[in-house]
């Protein structure tokens, strides 16, 4: 895997005139992670979207890059992986289904993608339900599905926002797991108030200190 | 190139299979076409219309069914939230070209039942069948193009069944006129060589409304 670094210059980012964050720098790098924390409606979403790509900051600067090489904007996604809770999969698609449409999608070979995916899905507890429905799913196996959709294609950059929501004991060791492997490889962000998933990451950053 | 083929078919495929679960804009457009062409059946009585007036109204169910049905692919998009996992997989450019093909089959497996049913109900002759081909399915690419297009910035707003029709009848105002004319004069029996002038409006009109969207849609799909 190649050494991926995202760097933010003076982050801003503001909605109608309101200043979510500003001046917001911090850099990160393969096998480093960090944890955003905040109170509800701090930020802490919006700054995952920005480096998701999703959204653009009002200011400021973020760029990836891969192995000393600029990564462009619309090439992010191919390096990302997000579980969110603003985040959903094809309801009409079974959980099989939902993942192998992503993972072809996202230009992965299709000749191993089934046992890849099998193997993911056995991962999150999901592959004795794998040709049902997502709409007959409920909400913690939907997490479990959206977690496996966020590693599927072994992201450099992993981003999770609030992922204990809606799970078991279980599905919270799953976290704990993914994140364990994805630290020693990748890029950790996790966006959370959870005291115990603090203690994940090597570094915090409060997003209260850039108002 | 061949990837933004295989990944916009893709995204046409996956949306196809979930329409044919779903049913989410087929049975509305169903029940549309169906209620406006059984009003033009009580409207007409046993009135003998001129064809001329027919294709008028031919190509109003269409337009109609086609702001009906062609904005949701982008708003259910929106509204279930799988447009961030569709932006974490894919770039803008196999989105809007899988959704287009998508809209493109839709709307003339649509057409064709509607023209089935207008004939049937209205007594429509078709005199140049082959320049009535040619209309029809140019002047629906040109409204799947557009429609696709405004539907994908309609999705973004808050007021999204409102805003379709003010946004599209500007965008659509020359494609339908051309459109109604080269359809008028085909029906009438006029020859297919004398509608050059029509054809090439609308096969500009196509290429212009496509060119711009796929260069647009990216500034539309990244917030």
């Amino acid at each position: 895997m190649s050494l991926t670094e995202i760097k933010c210059e003076n982050l801003s980012k503001s909605y109608s005139g309101r200043t979510i964050f500003k001046d917001l720098s911090f850099n990160i790098s393969s096998s480093q992670s960090l944890t955003v924390t905040g109170s509800n409606g701090s930020g802490k979403s919006t700054l995952i979207k920005v480096i998701a790509n999703l959204i653009h900051s009002s200011k400021g600067n973020i760029s990836v890059r891969s192995d000393n090489i600029d990564v462009p904007r619309d090439k992010w996604f191919e390096k990302t992986g997000l579980l969110s809770p603003y985040l959903n999969l094809y309801d009409e698609l079974t959980g099989f289904e939902n993942l192998d449409f992503f993972y072809r999608l996202k230009g992965k070979d299709g000749s191993n993608s089934h046992d890849k995916i099998d193997l993911v899905l056995h991962k999150v507890n999901l592959y004795e339900k794998r040709n049902e429905l997502l709409k007959n799913y409920s909400s913690g196996m939907k997490q479990k599905l959206k977690l496996a959709f966020a590693v599927l294609h072994e992201p450099e950059i992993l981003l999770l926002d609030e992922p204990r929501s809606n799970l078991d004991k279980a599905g919270i060791d799953m976290i704990y797991e993914v994140s364990a492997e994805q630290k020693k490889k990748g890029i950790l962000i996790i966006a959370t108030n959870d005291e115990d998933d603090k203690e994940l990451c090597d570094s915090i950053l409060s997003i209260e200190d850039y108002k | 190139m061949a990837d933004l083929i295989r990944t916009s078919l893709l995204i046409f495929r996956k949306d196809f299979k979930s329409e044919l679960r779903s049913r989410y804009v087929i049975n509305s457009l169903l029940m549309f076409v169906l209620v406006t062409i059984s009003i033009i059946r009580f409207a007409i009585g046993d009135e003998k219309i001129e064809n001329e007036v027919l294709t008028g109204l031919l190509w109003i169910v269409i337009f109609f069914s086609a702001s009906s049905g062609l904005s949701r692919t982008f708003v259910k998009e929106e509204e279930k939230e799988t447009s961030i996992a569709l932006k974490l997989s894919s770039d803008s450019s196999s989105v809007i070209i899988g959704k287009l093909i998508f809209n493109l089959v839709l709307t003339f497996a649509l057409n064709i039942l509607i023209l089935i049913l207008f004939i049937l109900i209205t007594d429509y002759q078709i005199k140049n069948l082959s320049g009535f081909v040619i209309t029809m399915i140019l002047g629906n690419f040109g409204l799947v193009s557009a429609s696709t297009i405004i539907a994908a910035i309609i999705s973004k707003a808050n007021s999204k069944g409102t805003l379709y029709p003010v946004l599209s009848f500007p965008v659509l105002l020359p494609l339908l006129l051309t459109v109604i004319n080269a359809t008028k004069l085909a029906s009438a029996g006029v020859d297919t060589g004398r509608l050059n002038g029509e054809i090439m409006i609308l096969i500009s009109y196509s290429i212009v409304v496509t060119v711009t969207s796929l260069m647009l849609f990216k500034y539309v799909w990244e917030d």
